[in-house]
Order: structure tokens, then C-alpha cells, then sequence
């Protein structure tokens, strides 16, 4: 495992945890975003994630290290999903470990909201009835 | 010079491929390219945004394309 990690296979979110734990942290914070069902009301069947991989790596990597240095935590581990993913699993893990909890928790929505905007992810909807581009048009 | 420009997401669905050759003046900044794939292709006009990789790294309008340079489209990215 890496700390840093794209994957057409499903995220083990306690592997990752365990792989950053460490006896020197007392706070460990996690985010996992899930496929969810539905957008607006609309019914969502899956979703399929597409990566330019080499850069989204380079920018997974910045966001963690910024974390760090901006926070102060310990480690951050941030896996992303590729490929169709079913409702329910795993699209995305970050996990920080820190002594403390209240910069683990402050780095983890950091470290979500800035893959967010500039990680070179593309997100697919589809429906029962055709697919859409998520945010590309406004 | 020739370019070749990779595509993602959206950009690969309005260009209709995944990679495309074109010819672009000498000095071509990314802002010129991006006004050329524009007139060439009026959909990306719809987007929220549209950016260009070289090199796996964001790069300012500024930038002079360069011989070999990996140009990637990134349409808005929708991660996490």
C-alpha cells in the first residue's frame, strides 16, 4: 500500500487506517465519500470515475504535504477510486493521523475540499436514462 | 509545429477522441490554443471551465507550448 493511491479496486478503509495508524498518534480522522443514489431527486445507478493519473497523483501528493505543513498533523493517506463504482462503496478515503484531534479534523476537510477543486478527477452520473459529466456545465 | 493534445472526461467526449494532432503557430501560448480549440470546437464554450495540463502540471495562460510538450485538456474536475 501507498499513502498516496489511485485504484480501479475497492478502497479497504481499515487497512488504510491501520497502515497510518501509529502509537504516537492519539487522534486518527477519517473521511470516506460514497456512491450515493441519488442526485437532485434523480435516481443514480452507478458512477464511473476517470483519472489523468500522473497528475492526480502529482496533486494528491501537494494537497498532503500542504496539509502537513500547514496543520501540522503526522500522515495523510488519500485513495481514490477509478472505474465504475456500484451505490454504496467507497469513491474516496483520506485518513490523518495527528496527536492531537482537532488539526487531524481541520487537515482531513482541507485535504477533501482541495482534491475537490483541482485533482484531474472526472465524475460520471448515469442514470436510467443516459450519463452526465458531474459540474461541467453550470 | 505539431501539438498533441490529450483529453479527459467532457474534452474527450466534444473532440470525439482521446487524442488529437493540430497544427499551432510558433510562440502558441496556452491562452492561444485554448481561443483555437474554442473556434474549433464551440462546445467546450459551455463549460464551467476549461484548463490546460502540460506536463502533469497546472500551467499559467502564459506559458509558450514547447515541441514534446504533453498537453492535456481538463475539463472541470469533479473528484472525491
Amino acid at each position: 500500500m501507498e499513502l498516496i493511491q489511485i485504484t480501479d479496486d475497492k478502497i479497504d478503509t481499515k487497512a488504510c487506517i491501520a497502515y497510518v495508524g501509529s502509537a504516537d498518534c492519539g487522534g486518527i480522522v477519517t473521511f470516506i465519500g460514497t456512491v450515493r443514489n441519488q442526485t437532485k431527486g434523480k435516481q443514480v445507478l452507478w458512477l464511473e470515475f476517470e483519472a489523468y493519473e500522473t497528475m492526480a497523483i502529482k496533486e494528491m501528493s501537494k494537497i498532503a504535504e500542504q496539509a502537513k505543513t500547514k496543520f501540522g498533523v503526522e500522515k495523510v493517506l488519500i485513495h481514490h477510486r477509478t472505474g465504475l463504482v456500484p451505490i454504496g462503496e467507497e469513491a474516496v478515503v483520506i485518513v490523518v493521523t495527528a496527536p492531537h484531534r482537532k488539526e487531524a479534523f481541520l487537515a482531513c476537510e482541507f485535504c477533501i475540499d482541495t482534491l475537490k477543486q483541482t485533482v484531474p478527477i472526472w465524475k460520471k452520473e448515469f442514470f436510467s436514462d443516459g450519463e452526465v459529466w458531474v459540474s461541467a456545465h453550470p | 509545429m505539431e501539438v498533441e493534445i490529450i483529453a479527459f472526461g467532457i474534452a474527450k467526449d466534444i473532440l470525439k477522441t482521446k487524442k488529437l494532432t493540430i497544427e499551432i503557430a510558433g510562440h502558441t501560448s496556452v491562452a492561444g490554443l485554448k481561443k483555437q480549440l474554442v473556434t474549433l470546437y464551440p462546445e467546450f464554450k459551455a463549460l464551467v471551465s476549461l484548463q490546460l495540463a502540460v506536463n502533469a502540471s497546472y500551467v499559467e495562460d502564459s506559458y509558450i507550448i514547447q515541441t514534446n510538450d504533453e498537453v492535456v485538456l481538463i475539463p472541470p474536475v469533479s473528484g472525491g
